[in-house]
C-alpha cells in the first residue's frame, strides 16, 4: 500500500479498495506499455508489407493484395532482366528494367568508401585506444563524434561545392585531360567513405579498449614493443569486433542518400570511371520522387522493388554485423 | 657456450629497427587520425566562406533570408518557410515518438518477462535502428501519403521521421532507465507501492534526464534528415506551411534544392541555409550536454 495513492484516492488506512485500484491501474500501465513496444515490430512489418506488396505490382502488375481480390499476376517485368539487364530506364519512353547500372552503382560507391574508412578508420582505433595520451585522447574522440553528428545533407553540400570541383575536377583536367562534370563516382566514394570514418573508429575502439591488460601485458613482459602488441595482441583479440564495425560502415554507405545523390549524380552508367557520373540505388529513388511520378505507374512501382533490393541489402549486413558482435562478446565474457 | 647461443638468439631481433618500426607506426596512424580531423576543419571552412562569400559577394541579406519564404528566383529567395516547416516538424515528431519511445523502453526495462516475444522486439529494435533513412520515406510515400490518401503534407513527414528516430529514443531511454539502481526500486516496492507507482514516482523522475538528453539528440538527427522528407514529396515547394495539414519543404530539402541548381547563387544560398541549420544543430546538442552534465553527479 502506497501511502501517496491513498492521498490520492482519498480513503482511509485500511480496506482493500485503494489496493485493487492500484493493481488495477498497474494491469492497465502494463497493457498500454506492450501496445507501445509493439509499434516497432508493426512498423518492421509494415516496412516489409508495403516494398513487397508494391514492388510484386512492379514485377507481376497486381499489388499482393489485388491478387487476394482475384486479380490474375501477369509478368510485366521479369526477374531475368531485372537482375541481368545493363540498361536501367524505366521512366523512358522505350523503358527498361536492368537494374545492374544501379546495383553497381551502389556497390562501386560502397567498396571505393569501405577503401577510405576501414583503414583510416582501424588506424584511429589503434590511435585512440593503445597509443593516445588521454590529453588528445579527450579531443580526438568528441572530434569524431561531431563528424558523425553532421547531418548527410551537408556532407552532400561538401561533395558538391569542395570535393567535386576543387579536389577531384583538377587532378582530372590535370593528370587525364578530362573535363569533368557536376557529379563523380570518386567524389562519391571520397564523402561516404568519410562520413563513415567515425563508425569504423568508434566501434572498432570500443572493441579494443574491451580487450584485457593481461594480454597487453603478457607481450610487453616479452619486450614486445607498442606496434607488435597493437598489430599481434590487440587487433587479432578484437577482430570480430571490428569487423562489425566495418560491416556496419558498409551497411551505412550502401543505405547513404543524400551525400551520394549529391556527389555522384544521377545517370545510370554502367562505368568504373572514377571521374564518371553514375547512379546508386537511392539516388533513383531520390531522381522518382523529385519527379512528377504518377502513382501506380510502373515507374512508381520501381521505387519500391528498388528499395526492397536495398532493404534485404542492408538487412544482411545488419545480421551478419550481430552475428560477429555476439561472437566477439561470447569471447570476452 | 651458453653465451653464444644468447647472442644467436638476440642477434635474430634488431632492436633498432623494432623502434623504428613502433615509431613508424605510430606516425602513420597519427596521420591517419587526423585525416577525419582535418575533413572536418574542410567542410567547417567551406562551408563558412561560401557563407561568406555569399553574404558579401551574392548580397543575400539575413535579415531577408529569414523573413522571405523560398522562390524560384535565387534573389527573392529566402529560409523562412523551411524553418518554419522544420519546426513544425520537430513538434510533432516529438509528440508522436516520445511518449510511444518512453513507453516502449519502460516495458521492455522494468515489465517485460524474459521470454521469445521480448527477444523478437529487442532484436527488432536493434535492425530497426540499421534500415536506411529513405526506406522509411518510402513506407511513408506508400502507406500515409498515398495509401490513407495524406497527400504530401507535413504530419506524413512527421511520421516518417518519427518512425524513424523512435529506435534511438528506446535505446537511449533504455539506458536511461537501467541506470536507475535497484536499491531505489526496492525501496519504493519496501513501501507496498505497485509497479506502476514505482515506475512513475521513482524510476521516471530519476531517469528524466537521461530521457530527455537522448531524446534532444534524436530530433537533432531528425532535423537534418532528408532523404524521407523527400520521399514523402517534401520539395519544391516555396511557401510557409500553416499547419500539419499543409505541404511543406523542410531546411534539409531546401538546402538539397539549392545545392543541386547550377546556379552560383543558389549554392551560396544552401551554404547560408546549413549555417541556420548547423546552428539549430549546436544548439540541440549544447542543451543536451547542459542537461546530462547537470543531471550527471545527482543521480
Amino acid at each position: 500500500m502506497s501511502t501517496e495513492s491513498h492521498h490520492e484516492s482519498g480513503a482511509g488506512i485500511s480496506g482493500d479498495g485503494p489496493v485493487q485500484a492500484d493493481n488495477e491501474a498497474n494491469r492497465r500501465a502494463r497493457r498500454i506499455l506492450f501496445g507501445c513496444a509493439t509499434i516497432t515490430v508493426l512498423t518492421t512489418l509494415a516496412i516489409f508489407f508495403v516494398l513487397i506488396d508494391n514492388a510484386a505490382s512492379y514485377f507481376f502488375g497486381a499489388k499482393l493484395t489485388e491478387m487476394l481480390m482475384g486479380a490474375s499476376p501477369e509478368q510485366t517485368v521479369t526477374f531475368t532482366e531485372f537482375f541481368t539487364g545493363t540498361r536501367w530506364a524505366p521512366d523512358h519512353a522505350t523503358p527498361a528494367h536492368g537494374a545492374i547500372p544501379i546495383i553497381f552503382g551502389t556497390l562501386a560507391i560502397t567498396v571505393g568508401a569501405a577503401f577510405v574508412s576501414i583503414p583510416i578508420g582501424t588506424a584511429t582505433a589503434i590511435y585512440l585506444s593503445e597509443y593516445a595520451p588521454d590529453s588528445v585522447r579527450s579531443k580526438l574522440k568528441p572530434t569524431l563524434e561531431i563528424l558523425a553528428g553532421i547531418p548527410t545533407i551537408v556532407y552532400g553540400y561538401f561533395a558538391i561545392a569542395f570535393i567535386n570541383p576543387v579536389l577531384v575536377a583538377p587532378i582530372a583536367s590535370a593528370l587525364f585531360g578530362i573535363n569533368m562534370g557536376r557529379y563523380s563516382l570518386l567524389s562519391g566514394m571520397l564523402v561516404v567513405g568519410i562520413m563513415t570514418i567515425p563508425m569504423v573508429s568508434s566501434i572498432s575502439e570500443d572493441a579494443m579498449s574491451a580487450v584485457p591488460d593481461e594480454l597487453r601485458n603478457g607481450a610487453y613482459a616479452l619486450g614486445a614493443t607498442k606496434f607488435n602488441v597493437s598489430t599481434r595482441i590487440v587487433l587479432p583479440a578484437s577482430i570480430s569486433g571490428v569487423f562489425a564495425s566495418y560491416i556496419l560502415a558498409v551497411s551505412r554507405a550502401i543505405g547513404e542518400t543524400m551525400a551520394v545523390t549529391l556527389a555522384a549524380g544521377f545517370t545510370a552508367n554502367l562505368t568504373a570511371n572514377p571521374f564518371g557520373e553514375i547512379m546508386t540505388m537511392t539516388a533513383y529513388m531520390v531522381k522518382m520522387a523529385r519527379g512528377t511520378t504518377a502513382v501506380g505507374t510502373v515507374e512508381y512501382q520501381s521505387l519500391f522493388a528498388v528499395g526492397l533490393l536495398l532493404f534485404v541489402m542492408t538487412l544482411t549486413m545488419n545480421l551478419l554485423n550481430d552475428w560477429f558482435k555476439r561472437r566477439f562478446q561470447e569471447e570476452y565474457r | 657456450m651458453s653465451t653464444d647461443t644468447d647472442t644467436d638468439l638476440f642477434s635474430d631481433v634488431d632492436l633498432s629497427w623494432e623502434h623504428l618500426k613502433n615509431r613508424l607506426f605510430l606516425g602513420v596512424i597519427f596521420a591517419a587520425s587526423m585525416f577525419g580531423v582535418v575533413m572536418l576543419a574542410l567542410l567547417l571552412f567551406d562551408v563558412a566562406t561560401d557563407f561568406y562569400v555569399g553574404l558579401t559577394e551574392y548580397n543575400i541579406s539575413l535579415v531577408d533570408f529569414f523573413t522571405r519564404d523560398g522562390s524560384r528566383r535565387e534573389e527573392l529567395s529566402g529560409f523562412r518557410g523551411a524553418i518554419v516547416a522544420s519546426i513544425m516538424l520537430m513538434v510533432l515528431v516529438t509528440i508522436l515518438s516520445f511518449f510511444v519511445g518512453v513507453g516502449t523502453a519502460i516495458y521492455l526495462e522494468e515489465y517485460a518477462p524474459d521470454n521469445r516475444i521480448t527477444r523478437l522486439i529487442e532484436a527488432n529494435l536493434a535492425n530497426l535502428a540499421g534500415v536506411p533513412s529513405i526506406v522509411y520515406g518510402l513506407l511513408g510515400l506508400a502507406a500515409f501519403v498515398n495509401g490513407i490518401g495524406m497527400g504530401p503534407i507535413l504530419l506524413a513527414g512527421a511520421i516518417a521521421l518519427a518512425l524513424l528516430v523512435m529506435p534511438i529514443i528506446i535505446v537511449s531511454a533504455q539506458e536511461a532507465i537501467r541506470s536507475v539502481p535497484d536499491g531505489v526500486r526496492n525501496g519504493s516496492y519496501a513501501t507496498g507501492a505497485t509497479k506502476w507507482q514505482t515506475v512513475r514516482r521513482v524510476v521516471l523522475p530519476a531517469a528524466i534526464p537521461g530521457i530527455m538528453t537522448g531524446t534532444i539528440l534524436a530530433l537533432a538527427r531528425a532535423i537534418g534528415e532528408t532523404a524521407p522528407l523527400i520521399m514523402v514529396g517534401a520539395i519544391f515547394i516555396n511557401r510557409m506551411p500553416y499547419g500539419p495539414f499543409d505541404r511543406f519543404s523542410a531546411m534539409p530539402t531546401t538546402i538539397y534544392n539549392w545545392a543541386n541548381e547550377p546556379s552560383q547563387h543558389f549554392i551560396h544560398l544552401a551554404a547560408v541555409g546549413i549555417v541556420v541549420l548547423l546552428a539549430f544543430l549546436f544548439v540541440m546538442n549544447g542543451v543536451a550536454m547542459y542537461i546530462r552534465h547537470k543531471y550527471e553527479t545527482e543521480v
